[in-house]
Order: C-alpha cells, then structure tokens, then sequence
C-alpha cells in the first residue's frame, strides 16, 4: 500500500500576512495542493460604499502597508478616467517617482529580508546580517532609499497622505527632488550589486506555462498605468478585465482567488513584467539582466529573485532621470469634478497588476467597489507550481520538502492582506 | 539575558510592523539590545514564550483572535499595542455600525465560508494594554523612543497634546485659519509632527482623539467651512472609528 504522509506548517514566515498550506502525498503522488488565507476579512470593499469618491485613495491604502502607492495610484486613476481628467505630465512623472519608491522599498525587503535567507540557508535576515552584514546593510540601505523618495514626494513612507485625486496637496520643488539624486546614485550601485549577488545563488531549474500577464505601454516599463497584455495574446483597455478574468470563491479560505474566463491560470508580477517588456527596461537594467545571464524572458519563480533585483535598478536609473527631467507643475492639482457612472483603474504594485472598479453617482458616492490584488490573481499559478515542486521531490524528507514548498510559496512574495478580501503551511503525506 | 521581544498581527495592514523594519539603520543596533523572538513577518525563527515585551499590531475580529490574544497576554510581562488597528479597531470597525452579514455578502460570493465577528475591537477590549501607541501607521521615532525607554524601564515621552501644538512648534501655518481647510488636529493627538498641515492637507485624524478632544466646538467650526453633516460624518469614521470621541462625533453613537 502506498505510503500516506502528512507535513504540516500552520503559519508562513517572512510573508505578508497570514496563511497556510495544505499538501497531501499518497505514495509519490500529490493528492492535494490548498492555499490558505486566514487573515482575517476586513470589507473594503463593503465599506467603500457610501464614502466620497475623493476618499477612495486613503482608504484603500489601508488594504496594505507594503504597497498602499499601488492602491492609491489604481483608485485616482480609476476616478480620473471616470471624470475625464487627465492629469498634466509632470504630475504623472512624480506618481512614478512616487511609486518607484515603493518598488525600490518593497523589493528590497523582499529580496534581503525576505526571500535571500532562503537561498543561503538562513531563518531571518537578522540571523544573516550575523554572518554577511554588508549585505543586509545594503538592502536595508536600499530600502532607506526607497523610503526617503516616499517621504519627500508622499509625506511618509508607510499610507503616504499627499495623494489625491487629480494630483498631489502640495508637489516638492526641483530642490527638494535634487536631494534624492545622490542617495539614488548610490543606491543605484547597491542595485547593480544585488543582480550580481542574487545572479549567485543556486536555482533549481524550473518554468512555469501559464499565461503572463502585465500592464503596458508603447515606450516605458509600465508600473503607474497602462493597458494589460498577456503572453496569450490579449490587450485590454482596464475596463474590459472583467470581461476576460474572474475572481473565485474557494472554501477555507478569506480570499478570491482568479482565473481566466472559462478557466486557465495565468502570473502577474516581476516575471510577467520582464517576460513582456525587458526590452523596455533602463539601458542599466538590461545591461545588468544581461551580466547575470536571463535572456529577453524569464519563467523561472527562482529567479524572481534576480529578475525583481533587475527591476530594483531599473527603478533608480529611473528615479534619476525622472529627478533630472522634473519641472514644477503650475498646481500641485487639477479639480475633479464627480461624474455618474463606473470607473476603472490599474497600475503594477510591486507584485503585479492592481485592479479597481468603482461606479458613482452624479456626487462622488461610491455606490459599489470592486479591488483585485496581485496575490488573488497569482494563488492559482502558485498551487500549479507548488503541485508540480511537490511531484518532482517526493524522496525529499518531511522537512526538506516542507522548506522547499516555503520557498516555492516565497517565490511569488504573496502579500497575504492584500489578497484577504492568504498562508499556513500544512504538508500532510498519506 | 537580552530582553525577548515578540511581534503579533490581528485583522491589520501590516503597515504598523513594517515600520519596525523601517527603522533601518536602528533595526541591527535593536536586534543587538533585543532577542526577537517571534517576528513571523520577518523571521522563521520562533522561541517559546514568556516575552518581556509584545508588540500587537490588528484589531480582534474572529472567535479565535479572541482567544489567541489571551494567551497572549498569559506570555508577556509587557504588551503594547501599535497603532490604530489595535488602539482603537481600525478602519476594519466601520462593521460596527452595520450588518456584517450583508457586508459578508458583498465581498464573498460564499458567505458561509467567512468566519467573522460582528465588530472589530481593540485590544484593550480583552485584555490589559500596558501602552497604546497610536497612528496609521505609527511613528518610528515613537516607536523607537518606546522601546528605548522599555529598555531602560523609564516613562516613554510620548506627547497626549493636539496635532495643532505640533503646527506651531513646527511653524506650520495653521490650514484652517489661512486657507478655510477643515482640519481635525484640534482634537487630533501629537504625534506625527504635523504631517499634514505640512503638506497643505487638513489632518484627517490618523492619531486618534487627543486626550478629552473638543469635537463638540470643532463640529460647528466645520460646518461653517462648508462642510456638510454627511461630511463630518465621513471626517470621523475613518482609521479611528472606532474610538468613542470620534463615534460620538460622527453620529455613531
Ligand atoms: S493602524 Fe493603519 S497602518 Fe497600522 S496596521 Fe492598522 S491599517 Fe495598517
Ligand atoms: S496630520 Fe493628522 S492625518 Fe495627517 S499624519 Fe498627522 S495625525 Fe495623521
């Protein structure tokens, strides 16, 4: 008889929430592959309805402390496209900035605090720093440098206050930016650092099908709007999403999770990102993806690592530029006047496509919400893969298995509150 | 023996902890006065308990949360709670003043699989709280200074006063008086340094109610900036909801 085994993990470290994992093996076949959520449910969506159309940024911020820019930018842009606002060019420019922060601080922890351990064998950064400080003194350093960009274009780093429908309270002086140019600079250098020491690790090989999805646009690497392709070929204006994903409804756990339309699992984030759009990453970035060996793709979760280090140069090579180029606006805003009717707002939050729907009436009430985060979107693709680690390693010991299933899960750096409208790790062998 | 410090989540953002690894460059000099114990965000590592200091982060909205902040409590010498999730239940406890079944609907297709209380509570709710630090997020600054003065087991200095107090010692002109925007720092606690006004924004109250706050001269103060009930309703039900100042205030109850 096949020998039946359990493993079991009933709360996921160094993620974004709280969640655990279910994996039942009879013999050397996966039975089963589950993905809990239980962070607990807190209603956005239910409360949203009834607030002001101009409250929908800082509200919704609170979702998530890792990534509240990525909130904030979907929400005013799903407003704006409603009202038929477009905000003029230099404002949209610090959006960017604004959000590059948030990339530069969010995939900084990810990568040194978060997911680096992994690879070298360690519980927690802290427990690393022990061993290679310059190291974690480099991410933290980026991450520093991250913040720093939040503060001075957001007010603070964690549910920055001066984001607002149709711009920002009060926009920095060309002065006040140029002070983040030499902190960029070297932090530019720690990014070019990290790519060669991520590109170091060992990497198990491993790809994943599915479909990719991102945001795009015709000259950049999209991240503060844009249209959404797919490696199957789609390109969707952000109100036609529904149309073509749907979100599910699964037993035991407090999050949705989607799919395509009629089924099919499909990945946002860094590797969908880089997969259809290197060629539109900073002269450095591509440079630097080069050096550490990924071609124009990558469907490779192990290397995420290294791809979300490429984007962490790409970000400050940016930055800089963004810093260089900026022109004070004539206002810090432009009025928005509410419209009936429903409105639509993406953006790429450090861990993928972010997607808002909201319908108004002719005052600004919100009269129904509707948020899809990254980590909904990428639960399914996360079980395919994990079902498929499990498969190829059975003759791994309980714990080593359990490890590497983590690790697999950490690939993706689910952020959990988000996904809570996620993980436990639960290995059960039968 | 280092003290042993451990970080726990209820229903929350995550925002409040991060602001501990937000602390950077004090995060090594921390992690080398402290043992951090159980940090999940952060670190695999887990040692048992007692904790001479637990920080709680999140609002207790499930049946189990209930439960688990009380062995909680059972493990820690010290417990304090940080920011407006624990301090006062969050944005998450506009529940309370609606029909959580129909909220449940709205979100989930399957209601039936939400475990959920009817409301969101703070932590001191259920157990006793040795310091409440507020914000949302909290301030690392105040944070840092809290843990300090743990430490070294003296009194935080941890102001009570209004956000105004933070304008004038900043020089910040006052929004309200120079450019008509309704403001909630008169009964807003210090803590922030002012962030708002800063940036030309009205305080919208994510410090919670200062210490005996004056909303009932603020209210009227409002209304006369043009600003309808519906907005002064809004004004208040926010991050701190649940707080009872800012309940009454906004006609809560
Ligand atoms: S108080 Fe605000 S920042 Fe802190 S956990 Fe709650 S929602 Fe997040
Ligand atoms: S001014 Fe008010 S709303 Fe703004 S950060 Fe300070 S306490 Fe929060």
């Amino acid at each position: 008889m096949a020998r039946r085994r359990t493993i079991v993990t009933d709360y996921l470290a160094r993620v974004e929430g709280e969640g655990a994992m279910t994996v039942k093996l009879v013999g050397d076949k996966v039975e089963h592959v589950e993905l809990r959520i239980f962070e607990p449910p807190r209603f956005f969506e239910a409360f949203l309805r009834g607030r002001s159309f101009l409250e929908s940024p800082d509200i919704t911020a609170r979702i998530c402390g890792i990534c509240p820019v990525a909130y904030q930018t979907s929400a005013v842009n799903a407003m704006e496209s409603l009202c038929g606002v477009e905000v003029p060019e230099p404002i949209r420019q610090l959006r960017r900035l604004l959000y590059f922060g948030e990339w530069i601080e969010s995939h900084a922890l990810h990568v040194y605090m978060l997911h680096a351990p992994d690879f070298l064998g360690y519980e927690s950064a802290i427990e690393l720093a022990r061993d290679a400080p310059a190291a974690v003194e480099r991410g933290l350093a980026l991450k520093r440098t991250g913040n720093d960009v939040m503060t001075l274009v957001g007010g603070r780093e964690i549910h920055p206050i001066n984001v607002r429908v149709g711009g920002f309270y009060r926009t920095p002086s060309k002065r006040e930016l140029r002070t983040l140019a030499a902190p960029l600079e070297r932090a530019l250098e720690a990014a070019r650092e990290t790519v060669r020491w991520t590109a170091g690790f060992e990497f198990p090989e491993r790809t994943v099908e599915c479909d990719l999805v991102a945001l795009a646009q015709p000259d950049a690497y999209a991240i503060e709007n844009g249209r959404i392709v797919s490696s199957g070929g789609l390109d969707l204006a952000p109100a036609e999403y529904e149309e073509h994903f749907e979100e599910l409804h699964v037993e035991r756990s407090n999050a949705l999770q989607s799919q395509l339309r009629g089924g099919g699992t499909y990945l946002c984030g860094p590797l969908a990102r880089y997969t259809l759009a290197s060629d539109r990453l900073s002269p450095g970035a591509r440079e630097a993806a080069a050096a550490a060996g990924l071609g124009s793709e990558c469907r490779d979760p192990f290397r995420s690592i290294v791809v979300r280090s490429v984007e962490l140069v790409h970000a400050c090579e940016e930055s800089l530029r963004l810093i260089e180029a900026y022109e004070e606006p004539d206002a810090p805003f432009v009025e928005v006047e509410p419209v009936a009717g429903t409105g639509y707002g993406v953006s790429e939050a450090p861990r993928g496509l972010l997607y808002h729907r909201y319908r108004i009436d002719a005052e600004g009430t919100i009269l129904e919400a509707k948020i899809v985060p990254p980590t909904s979107q990428n639960q399914l693709a996360i079980e395919d893969d994990l079902r498929d680690v499990v498969t190829r390693n059975t003759s791994l010991d309980d714990d080593a298995l359990r490890g590497l299933c983590e690790q697999t899960i950490r690939n993706y750096d689910p952020c959990i509150s988000c996904a809570t409208h996620f993980l436990e790790l639960d290995v059960e062998r039968k | 023996m280092k003290p042993t410090l451990a970080v726990w989540k209820f229903a929350s953002c995550d925002g409040c902890q991060l602001t501990i690894l937000d602390l950077e460059d004090d995060l090594l000099a921390l992690t080398g006065a402290i043992e951090i114990s159980d940090f999940r965000e952060a670190t695999s590592a887990v040692v048992e308990g007692p904790y001479d200091l637990s920080l709680v982060e999140g609002s207790i909205t499930t049946p189990h949360d209930a439960e688990r902040i009380q062995e909680i409590r059972r493990n820690s010498k010290a417990l304090i709670t940080i920011g407006a999730c624990a301090t006062s239940g969050g944005i998450q406890a506009l529940r309370n003043f609606a029909d959580v079944d129909e909220f449940t609907r709205v979100v989930y297709a399957s209601p039936q699989y939400i475990s959920t209380l009817a409301t969101s509570t703070p932590i001191s709710d259920h157990v006793s709280v040795d310091f409440e630090l507020r914000g949302c997020p909290i301030d690392k600054r105040q944070l840092l200074e809290l843990v300090s003065a743990f430490l070294i087991g003296r009194k935080p200095r941890i102001p009570t006063t209004s956000v105004c107090t933070e304008c004038k010692r900043r020089g910040v002109v006052c929004v309200t008086v120079a450019h008509g925007t309704p403001c909630l720092g008169p009964v807003t606690q210090a803590g922030c340094g002012a962030l708002c006004p800063a940036y030309n924004r009205g305080c919208f109250g994510c410090f919670g109610p200062m210490e005996s706050p004056n909303t009932s001269s603020l209210i009227p103060l409002l209304r006369r900036l043009g600003r309808s009930d519906t907005d002064v309703e809004r004004l208040f039900s926010t991050f701190n909801a649940g707080s009872e100042p800012f309940r009454k205030a906004a006609g809560h109850g």
